[in-house]
């Protein structure tokens, strides 16, 4: 006695749902990779034909020839294209790195005062908030290039605030402190602070668990480094001298100059960004549940305590994600600045030694992979920081 | 383990196709296989058509210019472009068509240009553009004759007392950047051991902006640039341009490699009208020649010789077009740049060899 389940009859592959399915994946990364593989191919072709040019990086040991106005390394017009290029990536690197740091403060001041009870400052933030978050980044930038940091006064007449800072439009002079032949040394005895003050947390911590009371240990911690930094500095000859900057010529001398596009870029950056990050701060403290807040008061912590040691912990969870997001923003958007003149690396890679050298896929490839490094570098780090403080479920 | 089966499945077939598209794609690089056409005698990918049949059969010129330079190309308020550069599109446009007025005027920026014309789109840059070795030979451009002989320059504060290249110690430079003047500037500032900023900027009116507003004390391009510029600062009597000449700027017309009837009428256009200015002859006095004796007059005019027909022009005629429709050379820079012009800039090195400038055209003959 045979039947037939209508199970196991095989459909024809036509109708086979797994097969289709396979079929139709199989479809789709044939076109993609068709398409890739065809526009490859018609840029090394055209290359080729048009130009008999072929795809080469041996020019960037070529000499550069260009000056470039400001670089944290030393540079001149006889060195290669390549220093230019890390010229150019040191440039993006310092921007990207202050604008984080000074984005994220900015950010949680005004993310936390967006939720005051007090209306005005609530209101302040909420406006600020929404005019920042508005405006194109590009507007932004212009606009403070050109209309506040170009509309100090000439350098001649600089605004002279004591120190000596001089503000003008070519930007900003500070006194700047120079490395005399004992800052070495001095180096040396910062690390041995640094490392006793380690200890001293250790210590403290142990002591804490036994006792069940948890000194000030972050206190401590800068308490001893300090301490050994100032004996260091008492005891050596001086380890910096400070610089002042002067009025010579056509510039300001000596001291440290935040050039005016830097300033520029740098405010362009952390304001529009802050208003971002200061929405993603509201959002992860008002996810963390009432029933927290109350517990707290209840408990009779202040209301200080209660956002430091119970709200911002929970909120620090659901708000690390979407920061990361913002800190590869303001990265990427930091190649902007060719706008305003500020010579980062998209600014000297992508525009001065690529029409000097004509090496578009070479360049676009380079500056491509440089900007995608420097991103999911930050990512890899905020990752491995997302990791460690997410909520452990056991 | 099914599910496993089907994975490795999907991956051979995956593996297979992708194989079949690496394949594919080699083989026309390993055998050069016939170019598929309905047509059995193909022309060899070599042999294009001529520029000239081109625009011809087009019934315009396209050439690639500039919209925000005042003087040499530049697009007013009407729409229209006008400048010592356009006139020379203009030019080349009345010898083929004898109607100056067959022409558009495709705006590019310095960065675009060049790929503008090696694409097609264009047949002529005349952009102030600058005459280079590189330009010439890796770009794939033909240069034709240099219309007008220009140099690097600073433009300074009147009130900055700066002379020369020296006094510019410590100073900030506003330049822009994609040109040949950064470079320049660089060269230039280091042979003469000054030290200095470089502010660099994506366009003209950046950089020009920083200046006026003090962020540099000198702004650095072409002197006529310079010139043309300056006219438009808010109090262009307070600024000065340097007498020190950075750089050689040859600027003139530029065309594709490989076709050499087409560079030809673009030289011999531009020839015939330092030809004539030589000559005495201008769009207002040209009938009056038509009778001349002179025979370098009579084979300018086409009325001997038919050297029109040498550049693939039908017309004999096709240099008395050019005159009466454009001008010749003093004509067309007076137009321009001359004294009745806001810009009032002397001939200089653009004046014709025999008044002491180096104008000079070799003859028709």
């Amino acid at each position: 006695m045979q039947t037939i389940h209508a199970s196991q009859v095989k459909p024809p592959f036509y109708r086979d749902e797994r097969i289709l399915g396979i079929i139709s994946q199989v479809l789709i990364v044939v076109i993609v990779l068709g398409l890739g593989l065809f526009f490859f191919s018609n840029m090394i072709s055209g290359l080729r034909e048009k130009h008999s040019v072929a795809i080469s990086f041996t020019f960037l040991s070529q000499g550069a020839g260009f000056d470039i106005g400001e670089s944290l390394i030393e540079y001149s017009r006889e060195r290669t294209y390549f220093r230019a290029f890390v010229v150019g990536l040191l440039n993006t690197f310092q921007v990207a790195f202050l604008g984080i740091v000074i984005a994220t403060a900015l950010g949680i001041v005004i993310g936390v005062m967006r939720l005051s009870t007090n209306f005005l400052i609530s209101r302040i933030a909420a406006v600020y908030i929404e005019i920042f978050r508005n405006i194109p980044l590009l507007v932004l930038l212009i606009f403070w290039a050109q209309a506040v940091f170009l509309k100090l006064p000439r350098v001649a007449e600089a605004f002279v605030l004591p120190g000596p800072i001089f503000l003008s439009n070519r930007g900003i002079a500070i006194p700047w402190g120079i490395p005399t032949e004992s800052w070495g040394t001095f180096l040396i005895v910062l690390v041995a602070g640094i490392l006793l003050g380690a200890v001293v947390v250790y210590l403290l911590r142990e002591q804490g668990k036994r006792t069940g009371r948890m000194p000030l240990v972050t206190l401590w911690f800068i308490v001893t480094v300090a301490a050994v930094g100032f004996v260091g500095w008492i005891v050596l000859p001086q380890p910096l001298t400070l610089e002042q900057p002067k009025l010579e010529g056509f510039n300001t001398q000596g001291g440290k100059i935040l050039s005016q596009q830097f300033m520029a870029l740098l405010s362009g950056l952390v304001i529009y960004t802050a208003a971002f990050i200061a929405e993603v701060v509201r959002a992860g403290i008002q996810s963390v549940s009432k029933g927290q807040r109350e517990a707290s008061t209840a408990l009779g912590l202040t209301a200080g305590q209660t956002l430091r040691l119970i709200i911002f912990p929970q909120a620090l969870r659901v708000i690390i994600p979407p920061l990361t997001s913002q800190y590869l923003n303001l990265t990427k958007n930091s190649s902007l600045a060719i706008a305003i003149g500020y010579p980062d690396l998209f600014a000297v890679a992508g525009n001065t030694i690529l029409n000097q050298t004509g090496r578009e896929i070479e360049m676009f490839t380079m500056i491509m992979g440089t900007y995608l490094s420097l991103s999911l570098l930050t990512s890899l780090l905020m990752n491995m920081y997302n990791k460690r403080i997410r909520l452990v479920e056991r | 383990m099914k599910s496993m089966k089907g994975i490795n499945r999907t991956g051979m077939i995956l593996a297979m196709v992708v194989g079949m598209i690496i394949a594919a794609c080699m083989s026309p690089d390993a055998g050069p296989e016939p170019v598929l056409s309905d047509e059995p005698a193909a022309p060899q990918p070599q042999e294009v058509q001529s520029t000239l049949s081109i625009v011809q059969e087009r019934g315009k010129l396209v050439c690639i210019g500039n919209s925000q330079l005042p003087g040499f190309g530049f697009l007013d308020s009407e729409g229209n472009f006008s400048g010592f550069d356009v006139d020379y599109c203009r030019a080349i446009a009345a010898a083929i068509f004898g109607d100056a007025n067959a022409l558009e005027v495709r705006p590019a920026t310095a960065r675009e240009r060049f790929t503008i014309l090696s694409s097609g789109e264009g047949d002529v840059i005349i952009r102030n553009t600058t005459w280079t070795m590189s330009r010439d030979t890796d770009l794939g451009m033909n240069f034709g004759p240099t219309t007008f002989y220009d140099g690097q320059g600073l433009m300074v504060r009147k009130e900055s007392g700066v002379v020369t290249l020296p006094d510019l110690e410590g100073a900030s430079v506003c330049v822009i950047t994609g040109t040949t003047t950064e470079l320049n500037l660089a060269d230039q500032f280091a042979a003469a051991g000054v030290n200095y900023e470089a502010v660099v900027f994506e366009d003209f009116d950046q950089s020009f902006t920083a200046y006026e507003e003090g962020r540099c004390d000198a702004v650095t391009t072409d002197k006529s640039s310079l010139v043309s510029r300056q006219t438009t600062l808010s109090a262009p009597a307070d600024h000065v341009i340097l007498e020190v000449t950075l750089s050689k700027e040859p600027l003139g017309p530029a065309v594709r490699h490989g076709d050499d009837q087409w560079f030809d009428l673009v030289n011999w256009v531009v020839y015939a009208t330092m030809i004539a200015e030589e000559a005495g002859i201008n769009s207002g006095n040209i009938d009056s020649f038509m009778g001349s004796e002179d025979p370098n007059i009579r084979k300018l005019l086409g009325l001997e010789g038919d050297f029109c027909s040498k550049v693939g022009i039908a017309n004999s005629g096709c240099f008395v077009d050019v005159i009466k429709e454009v001008g010749n050379y003093a004509e067309i820079y007076n137009r321009n740049l001359g004294p009745e012009t806001v810009f009032d800039l002397p001939r200089g090195l653009n004046s014709l060899y025999t008044d002491g400038g180096i104008i000079y055209a070799p003859p028709i003959r």
